[in-house]
């Protein structure tokens, strides 16, 4: 295939791979955010200690994560199809991805906030600090580079989730490598997309990397 | 003057300066700023309960540098960690101002909490943030006004000796200066109240020497009073008025340094001031003079004055003397002249200067 024909099919498809990333991560985390600080924060001996709460929270977050995102996708089709208007397509793929991330997403915030040093936060509540005070000028700012990392990682994991895309009608960079690559036999396109693939989570990985090194104030 | 029972009788009139009853002694002419009563704390374990502290009574007047000393374990770190309610009592009383700390609601506590500051080992400052935000942030939750709680930053900072390291971060100073700007955060709130938990038990010892002074400048000019935990007796001596001793979670005794330092009743002071049993009273070998040094004069140019004064020559057999807070404190025996006169001379002249003289004979003697 001619490389004229070839690189309008590579842009094409990384627009619609970073345009379902992107928004598929940015309400992950408008979910995942708060449900992770609610995580670490309800545990026994934490700031606001609910431990029933915790528990619940945690089962239903785990089961969530445990449904496999190809049959996520199938069985949210109903829903998505309210949510988003229709069911199939570049677009309407990003609720299910919402879906199947959120979870994933708290878990990791979870992580990184579980880091922050205990003494820290006794240190701010004895300064007469609120509960709300804490999550938002202690606990979340002492986190970031772990967050950045995290994230880091989130997002190159949603990404890998926009290749399934395919299965939904959806367009992007794995929708081209299955269905005009691997399905017509077309090898070019087959490894041309898979290369912009590994690129994309290069430059997030890389990004992330630099990102967490950048705002981390701890070894300077 | 009174009996007992009418002034036990008239102690809460006691309160009223006006009063026309003169009360003295150990009678407290204000309700203290801290009043501890009955505190205990119960850690429930599956193999029995740990009793962390067992009903601490303890009073803290309003600019008292008040130190709490103990072996790890012996309760100390739990008992000061009740008075703002990061840990919660099995039963007992903390009344901070008149107020039951343990009662009162959020924000009435965080309220409290602002009157009471509180330092860490660990420092526990914020590794994200430049020194002059980490001072600012009680500020910050106070809503105090941008400009305002900046030049308040750079005043504190100034107080701590830190003004050139506002826009560092923690992770670029040492243990010392962490400590600093943890107490220029501390004071942010204008507390009455400062409780150090080992704070200088992660630094060295002329760092611990710093700090120290700096608490000290801060209790003086400032009328903050200090709780501080501690396990080293050094602490205990260079900065407090009084102290209280804890030992496997009661109270061991407490009182005056002077007088706790004095006359060590307890088992566990006698461990902490290093006091063997067989240095408390030793017994000479020859007959001897005790002198007892009660923080009245110095050391050793009392000895060589008296000496020169009286023309007596003096033989020191032993001597264990501390300075306690810039005075001197403990016994000395020195050989006993074989003459009368001498003797006499000699035991006059040191009196004169405030000393306890005694003779002691050896055993069986």
């Amino acid at each position: 295939m001619a490389f004229d024909k070839l690189w309008p099919l590579l842009l094409q498809g990384a627009a619609d791979t970073v345009y379902m990333t992107l928004w598929a991560s940015l309400f992950s985390y408008a979910l995942g955010l708060p449900l992770g600080v609610l995580l670490v924060v309800t545990r026994r001996g934490h700031i606001l200690p609910a431990p029933t709460f915790n528990t619940v929270l945690g089962w239903a977050i785990n089961f969530l994560r445990s449904i496999p995102f190809i049959i996520l996708l199938a069985m949210l089709f109903p829903i998505t199809r309210a949510v988003m208007g229709r069911a199939i397509g570049t677009r309407a793929i990003i609720f299910p991805l919402i879906v199947s991330a959120f979870p994933y997403i708290a878990r990791m915030v979870e992580g990184s906030l579980d880091e922050i040093d205990h003494g820290v936060l006794e240190a701010a509540q004895s300064m007469g600090s609120t509960n709300w005070q804490i999550i938002r000028k202690v606990l979340l700012p002492e986190a970031v580079p772990s967050l950045i990392n995290g994230a880091a990682i989130s997002v190159t994991t949603i990404l890998a989730y926009t290749a399934m895309a395919s299965a939904a009608g959806g367009g992007g960079l794995g929708a081209l490598a299955i269905t005009k690559g691997y399905q017509q036999q077309n090898m070019e396109i087959l490894y041309a997309s898979s290369l912009a693939l590994v690129l994309l989570v290069q430059l997030i990985t890389v990004s992330g990397t630099r990102f967490t090194k950048w705002f981390d104030h701890r070894k300077k | 003057m009174l009996n007992v029972k009418e002034c036990e009788h008239t102690l809460e009139m006691c309160t009223d300066e006006t009063s026309a009853i003169p009360c003295t002694g150990e009678v407290h002419p204000r309700p203290p700023q801290i009043a501890i009563r009955g505190l205990t704390k119960i850690y429930p374990m599956a193999d029995g309960d740990v009793v962390a502290l067992d009903s601490i009574d303890l009073s803290i007047d309003k600019g008292d540098i008040y130190g709490i000393i103990g072996m790890s374990g012996a309760g100390k770190s739990t008992l000061i960690r009740c008075l703002n309610r990061l840990d919660t009592p099995t039963a007992g009383q903390v009344l901070v101002d008149g107020q039951d700390v343990l009662t009162m609601p959020a924000p009435q506590l965080r309220a409290m909490r602002r009157r009471m500051a509180m330092i860490f080992q660990q420092f526990n400052l914020l590794s994200q943030k430049t020194v002059a935000r980490n001072v600012r942030y009680p500020l910050e939750i106070a809503g105090v006004p941008r400009k305002q709680a900046d030049e308040k930053v750079r005043q504190l900072l100034a107080v701590v000796g830190l003004s050139d390291k506002a826009k560092a971060y923690p992770g670029q100073l040492s243990g010392g200066q962490k400590q600093r700007v943890a107490i220029a955060r501390a004071l942010a709130s204008d507390p009455t109240m400062l409780l150090c938990d080992e704070a200088t038990s992660a630094l060295d010892p002329m760092t611990t020497q710093s700090i120290l002074e700096l608490l000290q400048q801060i209790n003086r000019e400032l009328g903050i009073t200090v709780v501080l935990i501690t396990h080293e007796m050094a602490v205990i001596r260079q900065i407090c008025n009084k102290v209280a001793i804890l030992d496997g979670g009661q109270l061991a005794e407490q009182g005056s340094v002077d007088d706790v330092f004095l006359h060590t009743k307890s088992q566990a002071g006698r461990r902490l001031f290093g006091i063997l049993p067989e240095e408390t009273e030793p017994q000479p070998s020859a007959p001897a003079l005790r002198i007892v040094f009660d923080g009245q004069a110095a050391g050793q140019p009392v000895i060589s004055r008296v000496s020169r004064e009286t023309g007596v020559d003096v033989n020191i057999l032993s001597a264990n003397i501390r300075p306690l807070n810039g005075k001197a404190y403990g016994q000395m025996l020195i050989a006993r002249p074989e003459a009368e006169a001498e003797r006499t001379v000699l035991m006059e002249q040191l009196r004169r200067y405030g000393l306890t003289v005694e003779e002691v004979l050896p055993n069986g003697l």
